[in-house]
């Protein structure tokens, strides 16, 4: 297939350098950059100063965040390169400028982890800025072949660090249980992307959305139908869900926390790009697939999630239940004008869902390394022993179960806003059923909070937690985040407003 | 609405608490009278803030809006910050603060085990933002922001400082809650994109909301109804309440019957019935018949109780099926009684809560067939007591009788439309009730205050041992919390007036789709 689309490039007329947009490119040239200048770094220092490759890694991010910033305020709109292949419009820089600061934050709950844990820091540093850069790339991506090239690029450094903890059997499993299942996806998501081109004779999305309209014949869904139920495995969609929890648990946790934030969202990211690029005139298609999906998402993530003693596990299926409730604006996406409602109602939901996911596994961690332990009975007492964690956490339990005026219910109300606004029957029975499993979730993010409020310390040991200073800083970014986003949702869904997505229904 | 420049009062009152939390993390928690003159102060000082808003209140003109302040919230989403009194929110407003208030002197020496004073205050001041903020809310978002921040704070106070079942019943009163409210949500939503998407601003809705389809309207009642009647709480979603009170500590039951309960029944009179009048006549009659068969209900279940808090928990139902009853006749008179009702109830089921609580730090029990003879042993306690009991059977000339009795009355004669055999069953069968709830309270109070003191607890309680000890008759803490509310019964009910004058020019705009 690649020397196929490889003779298509050679012949088509002859070979002009394209003129390369370096601003539009410069996140990613520093992220590549930083990759280089790492395992440079990693390869000519001493043990005792590999400590710097933390910073150098936070450094470069910050770094990749200032073009974003530059881009944004910039008033040329939106820029396309490469024959409209790789687009910089406002959707993508927002969703870089989620990935590069989660990567930040990553970083923060990583840095002591790793020095206690006896791990490969050079190593883990260098798979986390390819993984990024990867998602960078993916927010850009309007042609079947970066977008496949993105996905691999992000995915392959983390099924390695799911299992970093080498000499750890479950972390190995998470590893093997992520790489088989994803490349299984991956598999299928070609196939379905094979078909496309088959259908279009391109693999740029634009052009597929050309080709895909009008009367559905077979091929034409079987095609779509592959290339979402790809994505769906990297978002962790009910029925595809399957490696979540064991990968989620098993991974280190601050790769879980960067699985559970990053590359969830950059599942999305290309499951948008590719529905309101490349199918738009085929919403009869794909919005009963994402309907069944984000039902059942949400209602088997919610159910498991109650059944869970892991603190960790228990947010595998807590992020697989957020998963469906970001999905259920998609549910209603072809309908009339409600695109861009739903559009907004992700992206906003993205955003602060990192915020208040991130937040959570910072407290994860920072309780762990007191109690070495991953039941939720061991957060039993915290709040009489360690206040401020358990203060934290509450908000964002509470802001994850939606409760206003914290992030998360900004993020609920705009997904049941856009699926109301549709008006139909479908967006009204899947509000419904978002509704009821708003309360079910309550149960076990109440679970949490009872554990810390309500409950004895189980082996009453209360000496003080000691939290690392990277993670205070993490913890104080992302309550800040989440009850700012909560209290003045103007600032996020501003975000999401501007997100409009370059050819987004052929616009 | 130029009535008056001060429409920084409102938002003052609702956020000075919040100031005050902000304070008291900055106090370290060691140093208990600190953090607890810090949370007196504020709420006193909120007090000032909602007296002075009643001093600047125009009562000529009660039926308006007034104190309105409008500015830019959530743009995007058309939803300002948009707030305002009328007569209605203005009683209700005023009882939030007065009851933090007096909930905090009460809580100056009875912080409930396990203790933790400054969190305990700062959720106290928590709610009493939420409480007031959804009294004054003009936009359904803002309405619903406040109406969710009450939660949680109640979750742990329940959760934290209640009795031995304390998880369960937490658990119990936020799933219910949510379960309501996330309904609501959608119900909110829905109205919102059938008025053209313009505006959460109840005024707008209330304009726009009568040309919304009758089954479409139908259907958003429905949600809001849910949500709103959970809260009530209105038979059959009154199971989270019983256990609730029982669980709480005194100063949460207090706070639930005396404020949190009418954040449901202001919804129906704010919101459901203005905008949805349609629907709103499509219902009634199936809210009269949940309101009478709570009445019932509630009757009968303190018939059943061996637990004092419990009792008062049961007719905390019975009296919230009057008010319901008041507000499904849709007139006029059935809405002056039930918002009459809602502050009356406020007031004397908070003050039986605290003779409650009281109670049970003294003998530490609440089970009515061990308790006896009160008012020989603490004759004021006693009679305290038996006062709370006539004002809530609604003794003519105290407060709970203007709520209760034109309730009854008010549906021999409900709004056109509706029909009227149907109403005057309910009415009989209200009248039923409260002979019922005088058969069940003056029980209560006649098991528990009068005869002989129970063996158990009798003895010499002067030399501070024997069996007796500890029981010691009122407080100064508690004469200090239960004074103004005692007063307040009496004046009301004297002086009923005081309140329908401002309630009712207001009660005819929410009504004014019935030809009220």
């Amino acid at each position: 297939m690649f020397a196929a689309l490889f003779s298509v490039f050679v012949t088509a007329a002859d070979w002009v350098s394209p003129s390369i947009d370096y601003h539009a490119l410069a996140p990613e040239i520093i992220l590549a950059g930083g990759v280089v200048v790492v395992l440079l770094l990693d390869l000519f220092t001493s043990e005792n100063n590999k400590w710097m490759l933390g910073p150098v890694t936070s450094f470069t991010l910050l770094g990749s965040f200032i073009p974003i910033l530059t881009l944004a305020l910039s008033d040329s709109g939106t820029r396309s390169l490469f024959d409209g292949r790789y687009v910089v419009d406002n959707f993508s820089l927002t969703m870089k400028g989620l990935f590069v600061l989660a990567g930040y934050l990553v970083v923060l709950l990583s840095s002591d982890y790793l020095r206690e844990g006896d791990f490969y820091e050079g190593e883990y540093w260098i798979l986390m800025l390819s993984s990024l850069l990867g998602m960078v790339m993916m927010a850009s991506s309007r042609d079947l072949v970066s977008i496949f090239v993105s996905l691999e690029f992000l995915s392959i450094p983390a099924y390695m660090m799911a299992a970093w903890r080498k000499r750890d059997l479950r972390s190995n499993e998470a590893g093997v249980k992520y790489f088989l299942l994803g490349v299984f996806a991956s598999a299928l998501m070609l196939y379905g992307m094979s078909l496309l081109y088959g259908i279009s004779n391109s693999t740029l999305l634009t052009d597929i959305g050309k080709y895909v309209s009008g009367e559905m014949s077979a091929v034409r869904a079987v095609a779509i139908l592959f290339v979402v139920v790809g994505f769906a495995f990297k978002i962790s969609a009910v029925p595809f869900h399957t490696w979540a929890p064991d990968t989620y648990e098993g991974a280190p946790t601050p790769v879980t926390a960067f699985l559970s934030v990053a590359s969830k969202a950059a599942g999305f990211v290309a499951l948008l790009t590719v529905v309101y690029v490349g199918f738009p005139n085929a919403s009869e298609v794909w919005q009963p697939v994402f309907w069944i999906f984000a039902a059942l998402t949400m209602t088997v993530g919610n159910v498991m999630a109650l059944r869970q003693t892991n603190i960790v596990r228990m947010l595998a299926y807590s992020s697989i239940s957020q998963g469906g409730f970001i999905l259920m604006p998609l549910a209603i996406a072809g309908e009339g004008d409600s695109a861009g409602a739903a559009l907004r109602a992700v992206v906003t939901y993205l955003l602060v869902y990192a915020a208040t996911n991130l937040g959570v596994f910072a407290v994860v961690i920072a309780v762990s390394h007191k109690t070495r332990s991953g039941a939720i009975s061991s957060y039993g007492g915290l709040f009489s022993y360690a206040p401020g964690l358990a203060i934290v956490m509450t908000i964002f339990m509470a802001s994850l179960a939606g409760i206003p005026p914290l992030g998360g219910w900004i993020g609920k109300f705009g997904s049941f806003q856009a699926l109301v606004s549709a008006g139909t029957t479908w967006g009204y029975a899947l509000a419904v059923i978002g509704a009821v499993n708003t309360v079910i979730a309550f149960g076990y993010y109440g679970n949490v909070m009872r554990e810390m409020w309500m409950r004895p310390v189980p082996d009453g040991d209360t000496t003080h937690v000691v939290v690392p200073s990277a993670i205070t800083v993490a913890l104080g970014l992302t309550t800040f985040a989440t009850l700012l986003m909560g209290i003045l949702p103007g600032l996020v869904l501003h975000f999401g407003d501007l997100a409009n997505l370059a050819g987004a229904f052929g616009g | 609405m130029d009535l008056s420049d001060n429409n920084w009062v409102l938002s003052v009152g609702t956020f000075l608490p919040l100031l005050g939390v902000l304070v008291m993390l900055f106090v370290p928690k060691a140093q208990e009278t600190t953090t607890k003159s810090v949370a007196l102060l504020t709420s006193v000082a909120t007090l000032g803030v909602g007296i002075y808003t009643l001093t600047q209140f125009n009562f000529d003109q009660a039926g308006k809006m007034q104190f309105v302040a409008e500015t830019n919230w959530i743009s995007v989403l058309k939803s300002t910050y948009f707030v305002g009194v009328d007569g209605i929110s203005l009683p209700l407003y005023l009882l939030s603060m007065v009851i933090t208030l007096l909930v905090m002197i009460y809580s100056w020496n009875h912080v409930p085990a396990p203790g933790n004073t400054k969190a305990f205050f700062a959720l106290m001041l928590i709610l009493q933002t939420g409480m007031a903020g959804t009294f004054i809310a003009r936009d359904l978002i803002l309405f619903f922001v406040f109406f969710e921040l009450v939660l949680l704070p109640m979750y742990f106070m329940i959760g934290v400082w209640g009795g031995e079942h304390r998880q369960y019943a937490s658990l119990k009163f936020f799933l219910y809650t949510m379960f309501g409210s996330a309904l609501m949500l959608v119900a909110f939503l829905a109205l919102f994109f059938k008025t053209g998407a313009e505006s959460f601003s109840i005024p707008f809705l209330i304009e726009q909301g009568a040309g919304i389809s009758r089954s479409a309207q139908i259907w958003i009642f429905g949600g809001m109804f849910v949500g709103f009647a959970v809260k009530v709480p209105m038979f059959p979603f009154h199971t989270w309440l019983p256990d609730a009170h029982t669980q709480a500590p005194t100063q949460g039951s207090v706070i639930l019957a005396a404020v949190l309960l009418k954040l449901g029944t202001y919804g129906f009179v704010r919101i459901a019935i203005p905008i949805l009048p349609v629907a709103a006549e499509e219902w009634a009659p199936w809210i009269g018949l949940l309101a009478v068969v709570g009445i019932i209900y509630g009757a009968l279940g303190c018939l059943a109780q061996t637990d004092m808090k419990r009792l008062i928990a049961f007719s905390s139902v019975a009296h919230m099926g009057f008010v319901m009853l008041g507000i499904s006749t849709l007139t006029p008179f059935g809405v002056n009684a039930a918002v009459f009702g809602m502050v009356a109830h406020g007031l004397i089921t908070g003050m039986l809560f605290f003779v409650a609580g009281s109670v049970k730090e003294r003998y530490h029990t609440l089970e009515i067939s061990r308790l006896s003879g009160m008012l020989k042993q603490m004759p004021r306690m006693g009679w305290i007591m038996g006062f709370c009991v006539m004002a809530s059977l609604g003794l003519p000339g105290l407060a709970g009788f203007w709520g209760e009795f034109p309730a009854i009355l008010s549906a021999y004669q409900p709004a056109a439309g509706l029909s009227e055999v149907t109403f005057r069953i309910y009415m009989v069968i209200a009248a039923i009730g409260t002979v019922l709830a005088a058969a069940y309270l003056l029980w209560l109070f006649q098991r528990t205050a009068f005869g002989e003191p129970a063996a158990e607890f009798s003895g010499d309680n002067n030399e501070g041992h024997g069996k007796g000890k500890g029981i010691h008759d009122v407080n100064i803490f508690e004469w200090m919390a239960w004074t103004p509310l005692l007063a307040a019964i009496l004046v009301l009910g004297i002086f009923p007036n005081l309140l329908f004058k401002i309630i009712d020019p207001a009660v005819a705009g929410v009504l004014s789709a019935f030809g009220g």
